[in-house]
């Protein structure tokens, strides 16, 4: 093997970790990869039936019933746990609490790659999805709550991508882009929180027009706040759980010298704050549009495990592990309100949504609605684990000067 | 202080520009309400026999499939059935307690300000001046928000369609009433139990017929004031909640709950870059304050 093409050595170099093809192919073979290999084979079938045969054929929508799992899921719940981008960015960049600086860079990257396959998702639920532009380039409608969170999306969905390029530029060596895109770093941070603050809001507003559809206890003039603030704890609470993740199972590329329980000890703090204001909002929701009385039902009960069980729980969670210096126990906290978030957001879109129609009218996914969920969660596993595996991500790269 | 003068009328630019870019979004929603002149249909279930005759004359005004079940089965209203693509308007059966059955037509409302409308990020529906609430399936991106905003469930959706779904419903046969002529269900209607006129001349029809006959019917007009008003209007011998109609929406049109939400859109947009860029600039100073503490004089 002595190939010495300049081309063939930089794929060798910076995508083969300096293996020779077939080594490299053969190292692929692990049976995380073929677990993987199976989900995407199912979601690609699932998208030829999806694209080939139309939503009907491959979703269990109907006229009842809209929208499913890929709005209620990869929608809702993906735009919310993308939320660390913009809370991290904000935190050590505008309010400058520069401990945090090492976990900047795989919170925007998370949040880059959640937002670019939030598009995906919706290029599968759309019903038309080559005319998703429409809204900027055809007819704007501006009374309406998507519109914004189109705008919103396309928007920050850009502004991640930039913000997500400098590990990129030092990979691949483009020192001079790299300085421009860092001098603008304030500027886009600023643009990321304008932005999330009002798409995260906007998905809760979405809801605001259907009051009778959805469960009195879900429907509140507060959704949007509800969405907004609960998006700060998914943020928090995924830089904790993706960040144990990825120094698990990439534990060589980390940064010896960082130390993340301690950092996690001081995110636990903040998701303890920010958890129990959303507790007691929730509750004074219920108690201002005078809702209490549905508490002792079925979905009162639901209600109830969501509120206690999901967010009231961690939020006590979280404060005793940072009183006690527990890293352990941030992470199981943080496991559980990431939970919280996702069965919140299913909650309003599927659960307590058409909680007046009878049984038979209901909506459960169909396994190829499942099949292409689960594609997209891969595929974001896959290019992080890709990207950290090759680029500066986890640790800083030792030949650039620090970060601003 | 650590501020110069061009970083403050920079924020403030800023600040300003936030202020002025969003005032498109309000007059948008200024409402349909002013059309005073629209027309409508008057339903009276009282006078329905549920002969489906309207379901028939429909299916043929629109070009629509053949049903699954001819239009004189009558054992299709055992079952209570909803609007679909190839069905713009259905009759369901109520049966009541000590009472004969009840009969009434679905299809789109109408309504005075669609939420609908209010709801697509396209602006593919329009509230026409003659009271029809149309749909451009040109425009349509396919995202079935008017799906979830619609208080009544009326459109439907070609989801079997894989290249060119549209969103259906009634469209109270607009083309029919722009040449002068009724919509295709009224004028089938045997009973005399749809009429079409003025919405404003129908309610005073309306309430004259509850005059007439108050033990006949129940004192409420449903369409007046729901959700801003319908142009379809209800008169009904038993409550609405027992044929199917929603009477938990108010009277406030829907689209006013996300018009409230979303006029807070410009404060974010004013306040957030001054409040975050003034965090920036105190961090910055705190920090520049810390690193040359040697200069005191």
């Amino acid at each position: 093997m002595s190939q010495t093409a300049p081309t063939t050595c930089w794929i060798k170099d910076k995508l083969f970790f300096g293996l020779g093809a077939r080594e490299y192919l053969r190292s692929l073979l692990t049976p995380f990869n073929a677990v993987a290999a199976m989900i995407l084979l199912a979601g690609g079938v699932a998208a030829v039936v999806r694209f080939g045969q139309g939503l009907g054929t491959a979703t269990n929508l109907s006229h009842d019933n809209p929208w499913g799992l890929w709005i209620g899921f990869d929608l809702l719940c993906g735009v919310a746990l993308a939320a660390g981008g913009y809370v991290i960015s904000s935190t050590v960049y505008l309010f400058g609490l520069k401990a945090y600086q090492p976990i900047v860079r795989p919170a925007i990257l998370t949040a880059f790659l959640g937002y670019a396959f939030v598009v995906l998702a919706l290029l599968f639920d759309l019903g038309r999805p080559w005319r998703l532009p429409y809204p900027f380039v055809v007819q704007a409608g501006f009374s309406s709550v998507m519109f914004e969170v189109a705008v919103c999306v396309a928007t920050y969905c850009t502004v991640l991508f930039v913000e997500a390029t400098p590990p990129a530029f030092e990979w691949l060596g483009w020192r001079k882009l790299r300085a421009v895109i860092l001098h603008l770093t304030i500027p886009l941070t600023i643009l990321g929180v304008i932005l999330s603050t009002m798409h995260q809001s906007s998905l809760g507003g979405l809801f605001l027009i259907a009051p009778g559809k959805l469960h009195p206890l879900w429907y509140s003039p507060y959704l949007p706040v509800f969405f907004f603030i609960s998006s700060i704890i998914a943020g928090l609470s995924m830089i904790v759980v993706e960040g144990s993740l990825s120094h698990r199972a990439l534990h060589h590329r980390a940064d010896p010298g960082t130390d993340f329980d301690a950092l996690t000890i001081g995110l636990a703090r903040a998701g303890a704050i920010v958890m129990f204001s959303y507790f007691a909002l929730k509750i004074l929701g219920v108690i201002s549009d005078g809702n209490w009385t549905y508490l002792p039902t079925a979905y009162g009960s639901w209600f109830l495990v969501e509120v206690l069980g999901f967010v009231l729980v961690p939020c006590l969670l979280f404060a005793s592990a940072a009183r006690n210096r527990r890293p352990r126990q941030v992470k199981l906290a943080a496991l559980l309100s990431v939970l919280g978030v996702v069965l919140n957001r299913l909650n309003v879109s599927l659960v307590a949504f058409n909680w007046q129609l009878p049984c038979e009218q209901r909506y459960f996914p169909s396994w190829m609605e499942l099949a292409v969920t689960l594609s997209i969660i891969l595929l974001i596993v896959l290019v992080f684990r890709s990207a950290a595996l090759r680029m500066p991500i986890l640790r800083p790269d030792p030949t650039y000067p620090e970060h601003p | 202080m650590g501020l110069t003068r061009r970083q403050f009328l920079g924020a403030l630019g800023g600040a300003t520009a936030g202020l002025a870019l969003p005032r498109t979004t309000r007059a948008a929603q200024k409402g349909t309400l002013g059309y005073p002149e629209s027309f409508g249909v008057l339903c009276d279930l009282s006078l329905c026999v549920g002969c489906r005759r309207c379901e028939q004359a429909c299916n043929e005004a629109n070009d629509l499939p053949a049903p699954d079940q001819a239009f004189d089965d009558p054992t299709v209203l055992q079952h209570l059935r909803r609007t679909t693509e190839s069905a713009y308007t259905v009759v369901n059966t109520y049966p009541q307690a000590n009472a004969p059955a009840v009969h009434r037509k679905l299809q789109c409302n109408h309504c005075q300000e669609p939420a609908c409308a209010s709801a697509c990020p396209v602006g593919a529906f329009t509230k026409t001046r003659e009271g029809a609430v149309i749909y451009n399936p040109d425009l349509c991106i396919g995202c079935r928000y008017c799906m979830v905003a619609c208080p009544f469930g009326i459109p439907a959706y070609e989801y079997h369609d894989p290249l060119t779904p549209r969103v259906r419903k009634c469209t109270l046969c607009h083309e029919r009433i722009l040449a002068g002529k009724r919509p295709a269900c009224v004028e089938a209607c045997p009973m005399e139990a749809l009429v079409f006129g003025k919405r404003t001349e129908l309610l005073e029809r309306a309430r004259n017929r509850i005059a007439a006959k108050p033990e006949n019917y129940l004192h409420h007009v449903y369409g007046e004031h729901e959700v801003g008003g319908t142009n379809w209007l209800y008169l009904s011998p038993v409550p609405f909640d027992q044929v199917g109609l929603p009477t938990n929406l108010g009277e406030e049109p829907l689209c006013a709950k996300t018009g409230g939400f979303l006029s807070f859109i410009p404060v974010v947009i004013a306040l957030w870059p001054a409040f975050l860029g003034g965090t920036w600039l105190f961090k910055r100073h705190n920090e520049r304050q810390g690193q040359q503490p040697k200069e005191g004089a």
